[in-house]
This record gives structure tokens, sequence and C-alpha cells, in this order.
């Protein structure tokens, strides 16, 4: 695979702060997820959905639809969104919000990719109910 | 005094920085070249060139001995630096040590050799120098076949100046479509096209295992069994930054050699530039941001302030006759529009990516003319609202200008009407004759005077042909992404013989870069269903329950239903059944409507460990999450009711065993019943037998869910065959005619019965070439999804967490 591309995907949440950026945690190579499709991650405060799209772009997201609590990870992904599997809700990728109209907002978190593998914000391990 | 610079590497980087230092500041530095390669700087992007036979060695060479002579520079190739010692400021080669004041690295990348048994036997070659290109050329005098690893923009460039030099060429890609980090899968099909029609052979998906040979390279031996012949093997899966150097020296280094914005690198006295350096996390491989990096690295070692700022990058492939350009961000998203060409008929696509009406990606193919132009714009990030509604058409804009049709697309002797055999050059003819309408064109040629299936390809040739004359009638469009009617993308993938999402999608026209989830999980259906032993099956272009193989619940567990043949099941069935039940905590166990039990409540960690429980004990899964058969229903019948009049379980049982596995257009219900009583309600089923005395009536298109209607009778038959038969046959005629979510008795109803009976009933010929297409698609998918996705691989793959955070130690 080439080594030569690599894109970041910062969400339009997060400030591009530079102290708690450049501690990433390396937790998959990109194709343990397949192209249009999705894993997830565990963590403390519930399921992250980390999406691959066509175009080998990477995304996270809460695993939870705004709607009513669908998991993400097992929708159908097309372009930068992903339609939920419970009642087709579509959601972009790229910042968490519904598409044509719906309420709600899902939480985005940091993700990149470097030679292949996958890496995510070092805060999501520690993050805590506390 | 002049300072002593010491440069490690004569390439494109080191090049460009030379020129720029004997500029501006002709004899401020002594400088000392080193090279590795037994030659000096020459143009290495145009080695392609060079492997195809197009240009010669002595063409790219960029600088010759003369100049280094009238420059001053001291020349060592073939000389490879081993060590640097940064304490004694000098570097070390087999000639001994040699001092620098200033130094400089820029030893490029090396072909990545993916680490697989064999990558090191003679005949593997990467594709980097001008060593390489001998290798390979000494090869191709020889003939033979050649293997490229990598369907990137080096693999493919040497795949195409391999073939030209005459040698068979297998392209080997890891990936879904070619050269996936420039281009969309609508180029990447293009290309593909393309390439296939030079005699290329293009491999996607393919993972390579090994590669075989006892003193050198013979054969590629991929994951999935198949063995290509190999005389030659180019590794073009990707480049590593050269970095030992640095790294040994204890240099920064992470992917590549750390550099700040002027060069630096972790030491006052090291510079570094050109693919083996990393700037603000980024590594590059073109060159277009190495000589930006060049002119930086001059202006700081001529004490002058620069800053590299990463530039817009666009790649154009090196292989004559294909046009091809890409440049920029182009994923699709929120906030971004898609404008979308698509010129079918001429092969041509283009796409360009708008956020906040600027250009911010460009992918284009087969008319490149314009690159510059859209480029231009993208890297000064000019406002285009003003030329938005032309802006695709390029600078030389005609009004009127449109692409043209799917239809216009297709040679003359395509099949229109599968039904009465009408090809387009007859429909053509017709309209020659003076037909204006549909119903003209279906009176003199007999095209959409059957099914009505290609109306709309019909209506859409007349548009071609007549132009403003003609005024189609609208067809429903399959979704927002395309124009076109699920009938005529049907008949387009039959007429053109479309193979993949991507190919349906470019000659369709969509609007979209890659669908929505409407439209892919028929596209998905059409392809498997017309060519079952060429298509693969996307699972990612199913929706959750056909992926999960398992019906997903409001709470997200999933339910999970082993088939009961027939509904007949067995003590040590049910036993199984109890034992999973209590093993995985399911929280209900159901008799179903569909005459088997529903274990409701799963836990989707569980699926593949349940699954093969149940495997165990000899059951398969029951398909009840499926656009697909689901269910057959049946009576007891002669074995113990003293009214059946045949045996109406066996029959059940035998149909379920022939039909299970099949995808359909919608899903699919039958039943059996012993007797006219009737008690496996066979009369309101998708296909539904009753057993008389005399034989079996077999009945079609019943409806028993949100409609409620008889089946219509097909016709009435004297042995169970001849009811197995024509069960088959009318279910493969609904798999390929019917549209996508549409049930059979919608189906029905819209071409009628008479349509149905003389295909499947009347004309012997075509119900049993429709019974040998389904037994030919079963071949493929008469098979448990289950014991495939309980296999100890796909828990990694598919089912386990990609990773469990909640482990880790909190801080
Ligand atoms: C389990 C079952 C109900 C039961 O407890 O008995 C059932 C459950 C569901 N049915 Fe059904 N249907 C079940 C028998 C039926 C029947 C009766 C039959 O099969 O004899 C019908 C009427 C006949 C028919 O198929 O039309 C039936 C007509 C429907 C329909 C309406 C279809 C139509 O075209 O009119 C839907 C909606 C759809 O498919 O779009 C539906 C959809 C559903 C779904 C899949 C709803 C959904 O999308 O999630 C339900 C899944 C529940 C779950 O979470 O597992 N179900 N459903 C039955 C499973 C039968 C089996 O063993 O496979
Ligand atoms: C076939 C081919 C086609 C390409 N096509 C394009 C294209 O169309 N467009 C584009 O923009 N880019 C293209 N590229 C990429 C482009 O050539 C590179 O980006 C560019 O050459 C990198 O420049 P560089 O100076 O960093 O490294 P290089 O040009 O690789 O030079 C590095 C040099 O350092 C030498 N070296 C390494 N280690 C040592 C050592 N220890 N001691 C002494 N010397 C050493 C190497 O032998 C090499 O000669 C292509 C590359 C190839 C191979
Ligand atoms: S009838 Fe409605 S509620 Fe009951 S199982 Fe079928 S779809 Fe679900
Ligand atoms: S829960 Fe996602 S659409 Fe309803």
């Amino acid at each position: 695979m080439s080594s030569t591309i690599e894109s970041t995907t910062r969400p339009a949440t997060a400030a591009a702060g530079k102290g708690d950026m450049g501690r990433w945690i390396d937790i998959a190579a990109l194709d343990d997820i397949p192209p249009r499709g999705a894993r997830v991650i565990r963590t403390r405060l519930g399921c992250i959905a980390i999406f691959r799209t066509h175009d080998d772009r990477v995304f996270a997201l809460d695993d939870r639809c705004p709607h009513k609590g669908g998991a993400l990870s097992d929708g159908l992904v097309h372009g930068h969104a992903v339609t939920c599997p419970l009642h087709a809700w579509v959601i972009s990728l790229e910042d968490g919000r519904v598409q044509g109209g719906g309420e709600g907002r899902v939480g985005t978190h940091m993700v990149r990719v470097a030679a292949g593998r996958i890496l995510i914000d070092a805060s999501l391990a520690t993050r805590n109910a506390a | 005094m002049s300072r002593k610079l010491v440069i490690i590497g004569a390439g494109m980087a080191s090049g460009r920085l030379l020129e720029h230092l004997v500029d501006a500041a002709p004899g401020a530095f002594d400088i000392t070249l080193f090279g590795a390669e037994p030659r000096g700087n020459y143009n290495r992007i145009m080695l392609s060139p060079v492997l195809a036979g197009d240009k010669s060695y002595d063409e790219i060479v960029t600088h010759d001995a003369a100049w280094y002579r009238a420059h001053g520079i001291t020349t060592r190739f073939g000389e490879p630096v081993v060590k640097i010692d940064r304490r004694a400021r000098r570097v070390i080669t087999a000639a001994g040590p040699t001092g620098y004041d200033a130094l400089v690295i820029a030893t490029g990348s090396a072909a990545f050799f993916i680490p697989v048994p064999g990558n090191d036997l003679p005949g593997v070659v990467g594709f980097r120098d001008m060593d390489d290109v001998e290798t390979m050329l000494q090869a191709a005098r020889r003939g033979g076949e050649a293997v490229v690893i990598g369907g990137g923009l080096l693999g493919l460039e040497a795949a195409a100046a391999l073939r030209a030099q005459g040698m068979e060429v297998t392209v080997v890609h890891l990936m879904g479509h070619l050269m996936e980090r420039q281009l969309d899968e609508a180029a990447g099909y293009l290309l593909r096209k393309e390439l296939e029609s030079r005699g290329i052979t293009v491999l996607c998906d393919a993972h390579t295992r090994a590669i075989l040979g006892h003193d050198r390279a013979e054969a590629v031996a991929l994951e999935d069994g198949r063995v290509i012949g190999a005389d030659l093997v180019v590794m073009a899966a990707g480049i590593r930054p050269e970095t030992r150097l640095a790294v040994d020296a204890g240099l920064h280094v992470e992917r590549g050699i750390v550099v700040d914005d002027a060069m630096h690198t972790s030491d006052p006295h090291i510079f570094a530039l050109g693919e083996c350096v990393e700037h603000d996390s980024v590594v590059y491989g073109l060159v277009a941001p190495l000589y930006d990096m060049a002119a930086v690295l001059a202006k700081t070692l001529t004490g002058h302030e620069a800053r590299f700022r990463p530039p817009a990058i666009s790649t154009r492939l090196k292989v004559t006759g294909v046009e091809l350009f890409s440049a920029g961000d182009f994923a699709t998203g929120e906030g971004r529009e898609d404008i979308v060409f698509r010129d079918p008929a001429r092969g041509i696509y283009k796409r360009l990516v708008l956020r906040d009406d600027r250009i911010i990606g460009i992918v284009m193919y087969g008319d490149t003319a314009d690159a510059s132009w859209f480029f231009d714009k993208l890297t000064c990030g000019e406002d285009i609202a003003p030329i938005r509604d032309t802006l695709i058409f390029g600078p030389a804009f005609q009004p009127g200008q449109e692409p043209a049709s799917a239809t216009a697309a297709l040679p003359g002797t395509a099949e229109i009407c599968g039904c009465n055999g009408v090809a387009k050059g007859s429909i053509l003819a017709a309209i020659r004759a003076g037909a204006t309408s549909l119903a003209e064109v279906k009176a003199r040629t007999g095209a959409s005077a059957s099914c009505g299936g290609c109306a709309g390809l019909v209506e859409q040739i007349l548009a071609d042909t007549l132009g403003a004359d003609f005024e189609a009638p609208q067809v429903q469009p399959v979704c927002a992404c395309t124009d076109l009617g699920h009938d005529d993308i049907r008949r387009l993938i039959r007429a053109q013989k479309l193979k993949s999402i991507p190919a349906v999608m470019q000659e369709a026209g969509w609007k979209t870069s890659c669908g929505c989830h409407l439209c892919r999980p028929a596209l998905n259906y059409y392809l498997l269903c017309e060519w079952p032993l060429e298509y693969r099956d996307d699972a990612q272009s199913r929706l959750v329950n056909e992926r999960n193989h398992a019906n997903i619940q409001r709470d997200g567990t999933f339910s999970v239903m082993p088939r009961m043949w027939g509904g007949m099941t067995t003590p040590a069935q049910l036993r199984a059944i109890a034992d999973a039940a209590e093993k995985y905590d399911v929280p209900a166990v159901k008799v179903t409507g569909g005459q088997r039990i529903d274990l409701l409540g799963v836990k989707r960690d569980d699926l593949p460990a349940i699954w093969a429980d149940l495997n165990a004990a000899g059951m398969v899964s029951g398909h009840a999450y499926s656009k697909g058969l689901r269910t057959v229903k049946t009576c007891v019948g002669t074995d113990f009711c003293r009214f059946g009049t045949q045996d109406s379980t066996g029959l059940g049982i035998r149909l379920e065993k022939i039909l299970w596995g099949s995808w359909t257009p919608h899903k699919v219900k039958l039943a059996v019943s012993g007797c006219p009583r009737n008690c496996a309600e066979a009369t309101c089923k998708d296909v539904g037998i009753v057993c008389v005395d005399s034989g079996y009536e077999v009945g079609v298109a019943g409806a028993a869910g949100m409609d409620l209607k008889k089946t219509e009778p097909l016709a009435r038959v004297a042995t169970e065959d001849e009811a197995v038969d024509l069960t088959v046959a009318f279910i493969q005629l609904y798999r390929e005619n019917a549209r996508y979510l549409e049930r059979p008795y919608r189906w029905v109803e819209r071409i009628g019965m008479d349509w149905v009976r003389a295909r499947v009933v009347e004309d012997e010929a075509e119900r049993a070439a429709l019974i040998e297409r389904f037994e030919l698609s079963q071949s493929v998918y008469r098979k448990d999804p289950w014991a495939e996705q309980a296999r100890p691989e796909y828990g990694p793959r598919k089912w386990q967490p990609l990773a469990d955070l909640t482990l880790e130690a909190a801080e």
C-alpha cells in the first residue's frame, strides 16, 4: 500500500488546540474495516463506530442514532453518510448531523489514518463517567 | 571561505536544490554529492516512458558530467553513504569519511516489498530506478508473463509499458478498484475497462499469498487459490521513505525524517528534503511538493527566511492514450456539492467537488483538456458561483452541450426487448421509417409488446433520435441518484453486460459518485441475479439484516430463526434450540406464523456462537431476514391425515431444499396443502400448491400481508416433478423480471398472468431454460451463510470490536 497519502479528519466540534493533540492510539489497520463499512470500538462511555468510506476516509462517531438509538455501525455507508439500520435516518459522517431535517446530532471524535493504520484520540481511552 | 555542504542522494529533489543553490549563491558552498546509483541526477518520473520504449535513458538525464564540472560540484556516484557521524560531523562511505559543515539528506524512498514468501526470489523487482527498468526490459525481451502487484500509479504505468513491450500482463490489486488513492470508483472502472481492452488482466480485491518458484519467480499465488504464471513480478505496492541513515544517527524520525517548515531536522547542522521527509505528519510521493521543498531549503541554507507550505497536488497517469487527472479532495460529504458529468457513449467522467462555491476536488477521465483550467481555480480558491451552472463544461462551453444518454452508447446489436428479441438497430430502423411514438415502435417491431419492461429504453432511443420532437413520459426513477427506472437499469445490465456497481453507475449516468441506501441494494441484487458466477455479492451494499444474517430488533439485538424444513422438526432439534436459548440468555422463544421457532433478543456478539451451536445440531439459517426464500409451510398430508391426497409435507420439504438460499427481488413464501381444506393456507402465498386426487394445483401471486389476495391458477399437473418444475421456473422468471422490492403479486398484476403462463407453462423450452438458470445461480447461493460467518476468521474481521478500550488502565 502506498505510504504517501494520509488523511486526518478533525470533527468540526473539537477545537484544534495543540495541547492534547499528538497523543494518538493505534487501534487497527485500515484494512480491518471493509470499504463502505464500519466496526466498533468499546469505551467506558459506550461504543464508538469507526467508519471507512469508499474513498478510504475514516470517521469516528458515537454508535447511537439520535432517533431511537440504532447502532450506526450496522448501517449502510454511502458517500460520507450512513443510513441508520432501524428507520433509515441518514447521518453525515463529517459532523454527525441528521440529513434532511431530523432532530439531534451524533457525537464525533478525532481519528486519523497514517501509514495504513487507524489512530484515535488518546483521550477516548481514558474518558470516564466521572 | 566556502562552507562544506554534503548531499546524500542524487535524486529529483536534490537536483532541484542544486539548481537553486548555484543560481542564488554561486561559490558559497563547496558541494559534494553522494549517490548510491552509479549515475547522476535524472528525471525519475520518466522511467515509465523509458520502460515503454518511448524514450531512452539519455533523454531523461537532467544533469550531466559537464554541468557538475561547470559548477564545481564533486560527484561521488555509485558510492552509498553508510553512516552519519553527527559528533564529528562527517559521513562515512566505503572509501572513508567526508566532513561537512552542513548536511542534506535526500535519500528518497525505496519500493515496498510486501512481506510474502518468495518476495526475494530473482525475477521479483521494484520499480524505482534505472537498474529496475533495465532488469524489466531484459525480462520483456524474453517475452512471457508479468505480474504487477499493486494497481496504483506506478503499477499501472509498469503494466501498460510491459504490455507495450509484448508481455502478457496481470495486475493484482488489493483494493476494490484501481488507483483508489487518486480515483473514485467511477473513474477506476473506466480505467480498468481501458486497460483490459489492451489485453491487460486486472484482478481487484486480490490478496497475494506467496511468490512461487525454485531458483527464480515462476508464479504468484493468491489467497483465493488462484495461481498466475509469472516470469517477472513487479512490486508496486507502495513506497517506504528511505530513513535508515537518519534512524541510525538518532535523528527524530516518524514515518519520514521529521523536518520543520524551513527543512531543519532535529540536528541543527542537518537538513532533509524529498520523499524521505515527513512534514506536519505528511509524507509526499509526487515531485511538485518536493520542488517547493528544494526552493525553501535553498533559502534556508543561504540564510534567508522561507517556509514550506503543502501545495495542492494533482496526478496524471503517464500511459499513452489514457486521459486521467485527479487533484485535491474528492470525497463527498456534508457541505460539499458534487457536479458530475458522465458521457457513457464517449467514456467520459468528470467530477468536481465544491465547498462554499470553491472547487476543492477534481476527478476526470476520458477528457482532461480542461484539467489545468479547473486546477487553477482549485489552487487559487476562485469563487465559481457566477459560472456554476456551466462550470463542468469548461472554458470552451457551448450552450446546449449535454451528455449523451445511456442508450446512445449501445451498439445496434444490443438487445433492447428481451421478450421479443428486438435489437436497438431494428428500433432505429422503425424510427427512420417514420415511427414517432412508443406505440408505433411497438406495432412495427414488437419491442415492449410483451412485459413492457423495456418501454423506458425504447422511449430513450426515440428521444436520442428525434430530439426535441419526442417528449418522453416520465418513469419513476430508482432513487435520486438516477433518472432511470428499475426496468431500464435491468435491461442495460443485460444489454451492455455490466458486471459491477461502478460499471452500472457509469454507463447509466448516475448522478452521485457511489449511490445511496436505495439504489445500492437494488443494483447488488440485479447484478448477482444476472451474473451469478461473475459478480461477487457486495455485503456493504446490503442493509443490516442481510449483512448480519439475522433480524435486527428495536433494541439492537437480533432474532435467530433456524430452518425447519416444511415445518417438520425432531426432539433432538428442539433440544438443541432449548439449549441454545438457555446458554445465550435468549429472552423470548416464539413459534412463528411461518411454522418454525424464533429466538428473539440475541446479542450481536453471540450470533456466531449460537449459529455454530445450531449448525452442530444440523440446522441452518432460516433466512427470516432476507429478500429471498423464507418458508415453505406444509400440512401433515397423506402421512397422517385421513383426507390427504398427496405427500404435501414431502413436496414442501423438497421445494424448500431446492429453493433455500436464493435471493429474490422481495421475500418469497410458499405453502403446500394436502387437500382443498387447505390447512397450510396455500391459496394466499407467493406460490401455493393444493394437492388433489388427480395431482397438483399450482397457484401463484397470492398475498396475505398488507394486501389480501387469492392465488391465481398457474396450471394443474399430474406429477410432483411437474409441480416442482413450474414452481422453480416461476420463481426464476420473477427473479429476472420483477423490480427490487416488488412482491410477486404486484409484479404479476403489472405484467399479467398470460405473459407468465406463456413462459412458464406453454413454452417448454423456456421453462427448461429458466430452471437451468436457477440451478446455475443456486450452485453459488445454495449454502448456509451462518456456517460461513461463524468460521473463526470472521470473528476478528466482522463480529468482534476493533478495540476494547474499557480494558485500558484508568489514569
Ligand atoms: C416472526 C414473524 C411474526 C411471528 O412471530 O410469527 C414475522 C415478523 C416480522 N415480519 Fe412478518 N413475520 C412473520 C410472518 C409473516 C406472515 C405470515 C406468514 O409468513 O405466513 C406475513 C403475511 C404473509 C406475507 O408475507 O405477506 C407477514 C407479513 C409481513 C410484511 C408484509 C409484507 C407484504 O408484502 O405485505 C412485512 C413488511 C415487509 O416485508 O416489508 C413483515 C415484516 C416482518 C418483520 C421482519 C418486520 C421488520 O422488518 O423488522 C418482523 C420481524 C420481527 C423480528 O424482529 O424478528 N411481515 N409476516 C413471522 C415469521 C415467519 C417465519 O417463520 O419466517
Ligand atoms: C516510475 C516512476 C514514475 C513516477 N511518476 C511520477 C509522476 O508522474 N509524477 C510525480 O509527481 N511523481 C512521480 N514519481 C515520483 C517521483 O519520481 C519522486 O517523488 C521523486 O523522484 C522523489 O525525489 P527524491 O529526490 O526525494 O528521491 P529520489 O528521486 O528517489 O532520489 C533519491 C536518491 O537517493 C539515493 N540514495 C538513497 N540512499 C542513499 C545513500 N545511503 N547514499 C547515497 N544515495 C542514496 C537513491 O539511490 C536515489 O537515487 C514517479 C516515480 C517513479 C519511480
Ligand atoms: S405484524 Fe407487525 S409488529 Fe407483528 S411481527 Fe409483523 S411487522 Fe412486527
Ligand atoms: S433509530 Fe436510527 S432511524 Fe430510528
